[in-house]
């Protein structure tokens, strides 16, 4: 692969003329003017995805009925069960665990290591390999207010403004009091953190940050953060167990109408497992390979929305569903890194988005609601867009930029993951910029929790993206990493707190609720309803569907 | 004409679904030996599906980053064995292609707790087998990572743990080193454990944060915290708006805010 086409570069000749330029503005630290809060409102309102009324529909049951969704959305909460109640004997109990976990990622592995440190056994059940998760794909970094300039208290003011004060701010408090002690047990697990020689942590800003609290690992963060957390719970098998490619597809209760374990179900050998659990956690992550609207997603392969569909059917209520986070810079090209997140770290290191004319059209460290929302209006209002020879628009992100604030050599340092999965195709980023456009990211909302990671449910626990309420209709980055392991972690001992003194050993297992959901559908007149959980997407072609010809 | 112009200009929005261009061009790709014919500049992951194949295993974050999709192919009439992620590696004309979803490989079962002391003595007891690199270079020319897997093993061996945990950072413990590996080291998990040695305790501390963690576990931020928490809404959005913000260019722990009450 040969890099950029020809007409692609000719027009990177108008980025490179305004770059010295603009380059001895950043220097003096002047940059565009960001929006007011008054320009914010209009310009979501007229440009944010979220804000249009296509695409949308009222859901007709469950605790939530009446609500206004995504379509995507809405058809899953309405789906029926993937298990016939009555051909399953739920007195063949194949494992037994303290704490069940549902989901493999940093939110799911960070409650099982802190529940078995209370002394629990655990099992984790994840749908893909261990750590395959929306937590290995977060590039820039993770937030915690531990510099002499900063606190908790500003981190809070940060977190509120960015969510535009619809966030719940017993969960944000939670989220920032919290954040120097997660960065401080990852150092203390081994994590390789971008530091000074000294120590001091190398901290940047993010979109929307008032200091800089930004704490990396490379453009790997997450990543590393997984594998640590992977490798600390792998020390512990003897206490958790990980069943791998064998999600859960619905919550089990006992006869009080407490959560008592879940059904799994192996995707190789299809079999349906009967876990009975004294508590169990959720958290399996967001929606992305839903993609709303048809956008394509930064998203793993598994992330299907699962625990939403499974703890909606036992009455678990959500928030903010209809919020979806579409990260500013997904690449556009070359087509074979479509979707694919561009980390707010490159923006963080001073990179600015350009328009066709090589010209800036909007601060670069918008909150990300507001910054895709600039770059979808640069490009389907004003028109001013570059177009891919498939038909995609962006804007270019100009990463040279950052050689020439930071010296020689920062992208590929600071940026490696990246500068490799460019150079793969003929293009250098330190040299070229990259052409961006909004992408499918983060499920803003989702299971309402309280501040100790509990639900309405008794016994059923939940953390990370699954859940709503901590980033409200918007959520800045770095705020992700740290919320899969503050309520990770407090999940994780509530759990391990509720399965000590909540005896489940001889309880009876139910599945009464799914027969009162399946009769709700039912009498909502909703028939043939899809089947959910999803599971895994589906991007079978239609030529070979086609030639299927089957029932599938 | 301004209104045709909007028009053209519309985004495609097709998800991942592969959607090619009119015209483009076929190639043909063999799949575990069987030919299939999928369009040009196509990665692996995505011919695959094109194909009809709809994956369980070897698909994870289809970004580069998860190490589900390790590849091994070859080029018909080529005696060259390649390696790649199939999220990450075009498909070309003529490729037999396999993927690797899972590798045995050996992880001894450790605890940080109550090392410190003699490190690399550590690593020795846990990794024997990584002090018995044959220095063939196998392991570097599969990385798909492009990391010089040859380099670190021998810099564990010499003790540089520091070097190795660097030079193995960007690794994404796909296991195609360890698959090809003829002393049977899998280098992978003895790199992830040289790594959280370094991190624990070769990497100097951070003071600011351990300070940091005292003063919330003092409950300093509890009280300043549900303040805010309660504060009507006006007060809240005052308190955004009059943030002061850290100059881009500084230095960490270089600037203080002029109102330094609530840090």
């Amino acid at each position: 692969m040969e890099g950029y086409i020809p007409e692609l570069k000719e027009l990177i000749k108008r980025v490179e003329a305004t770059r010295p330029a603009r380059v001895e503005r950043a220097k003096r630290n002047e940059h565009f003017p960001a929006l007011t809060m008054q320009q914010r409102e209009e310009w979501l309102n007229l440009y944010h995805p979220d804000y249009k009324k296509d695409g949308r529909r009222a859901v007709r049951i469950g605790p939530n009925k009446g609500a206004v969704l995504p379509e995507e959305v809405a058809s899953l909460l309405e789906s029926s069960s993937r298990i016939d109640s009555n051909a399953i004997d739920l007195s063949r109990v194949d494992y037994t665990a303290d704490v069940l976990v549902i989901g493999g990622g940093g939110a799911g592995t960070a409650a099982a290591i802190m529940a078995q440190e209370a002394g629990c056994k655990a099992i984790i059940s994840t749908k893909l390999r261990h750590g395959d998760s929306n937590t290995v794909m977060a590039e820039g970094g993770i937030q915690g207010a531990d510099q002499e300039c900063d606190s908790p208290y500003c981190h809070y003011l940060d977190v509120v403004g960015g969510g535009h004060f619809t966030n719940r701010p017993d969960l944000v408090a939670a989220l920032t009091n919290d954040a120097p002690l997660i960065i401080s047990w990852l150092e203390d697990m081994g994590m390789m953190f971008d530091k000074l020689p000294d120590g001091r942590m190398k901290v940047r800003h993010g979109g929307g940050t008032s200091r800089k609290r930004m704490h990396s690992a490379g453009d790997m963060t997450g990543a590393e953060i997984m594998r640590v957390l992977r490798d600390e719970a792998r020390n512990r098998h003897w206490d958790i167990t990980v069943l791998e490619f064998t999600p859960a597809v619905e919550l089990l209760l006992d006869s009080d109408g407490g959560c008592a374990g879940a059904i799994l179900y192996n995707l190789e050998t299809k079999e349906f497992y009967i876990v009975r659990a004294k508590a169990v956690i959720i958290a399996s992550g967001g929606f992305g390979r839903l993609h709303i609207q048809g956008f394509p997603t930064t998203n793993h392969y598994g992330a299907t929305a699962d625990g939403v569909v499974m703890a909606y059917r036992a009455g678990v209520a959500v928030s903010e569903l209809d919020s979806t986070q579409y990260h500013p810079t997904g690449a556009v090209f070359p087509e074979q890194n479509v979707g694919l997140l561009i980390t707010e770290k490159v923006r963080g290191l001073g990179a600015q988005l350009l328009n066709i004319e090589g010209e800036e059209f909007c601060f670069a460290l918008e909150p990300r609601d507001v910054e895709s929302t600039c770059i979808i209006r640069e490009c389907v209002d004003q028109g001013k867009g570059v177009m891919t020879p498939v038909g995609r628009i962006g804007v270019w992100l100009d990463s040279p930029m950052i050689d020439l604030l930071h010296g020689e050599g920062t992208v590929k340092k600071e940026l490696p993951a990246k500068y490799i999965q460019f150079k793969r195709y003929g293009i250098d980023i330190s040299k070229e910029p990259m052409l961006i456009y909004p992408t499918l990211h983060y499920q803003n909302g989702g299971l309402v929790i309280n501040d100790e990671g509990g639900t309405s449910l008794r016994g059923l626990f939940s953390a990370g993206e699954v859940t709503g309420g901590v980033h409200g209709r918007n959520r800045l980055m770095g705020n992700s990493l740290l919320d899969i392991l503050v309520f990770g972690r407090r999940a994780g001992m509530s759990a391990a707190e509720y399965a000590k003194k909540d005896d489940k050993t001889k309880v009876t297992l139910t599945l009464a609720h799914i027969d009162r959901f399946e009769r709700e559908l039912k009498d909502a007149g909703i028939e043939g309803a899809v089947r959910g959980p999803l599971l895994l997407p589906d991007y079978t072609p239609d030529h070979v569907r086609v030639r299927r010809a089957n029932k599938e | 004409m301004a209104e045709d112009k909007k028009k053209k200009i519309k985004p495609l929005a097709t998800g991942d679904k592969t959607i090619p261009p009119e015209g483009a061009k076929m190639i043909s790709i063999y799949i575990m030996g069987r030919e299939y014919r999928v369009p040009e500049t196509l990665t692996i992951l995505k011919a695959v599906e094109y194909a009809g194949y709809r994956y369980v295993r070897g698909c994870g974050c289809r970004g580069g980053i998860c190490g589900a999709c390790g590849t091994f192919y070859r080029y018909l009439g080529d005696y060259r064995l390649k390696t790649g992620l199939a999220c990450q590696t075009v498909a070309e004309p003529n490729m037999v292609i396999v993927q690797l979803p899972f590798f045995p490989a050996n992880r001894p079962n450790y605890t940080l707790e109550g090392m410190g002391g003699d490190l690399h003595g550590e690593l020795r007891r846990l990794y024997p087998e990584v002090f018995k690199c044959v220095g063939c270079g196998t392991c570097t020319r599969t990385c798909p990572m492009d990391i010089d897997v040859m380099d670190y093993i021998s810099l564990m061996k010499r003790g540089d743990l520091k070097g190795a945990a660097e030079k193995s950072f960007d690794c994404v413990m796909c296991g195609l080193c360890a698959g090809r590996c003829p002393a049977q080291i899998s280098q992978f998990n003895a790199a992830m454990f040289v790594r959280r040695l370094y991190g624990r305790f070769m990497a100097s501390k951070a003071a600011h944060l351990s300070k940091r963690v005292d003063e919330v576990q003092s409950g300093k931020y509890a009280i300043m915290l549900e303040d805010l928490t309660k504060a009507d809404s006006d007060d809240i959005k005052r308190l955004y708006i009059e943030r002061e913000r850290e100059p881009d260019m500084s230095e960490p722990g270089g600037w203080m805010p002029e109102d330094t009450s609530h840090l």
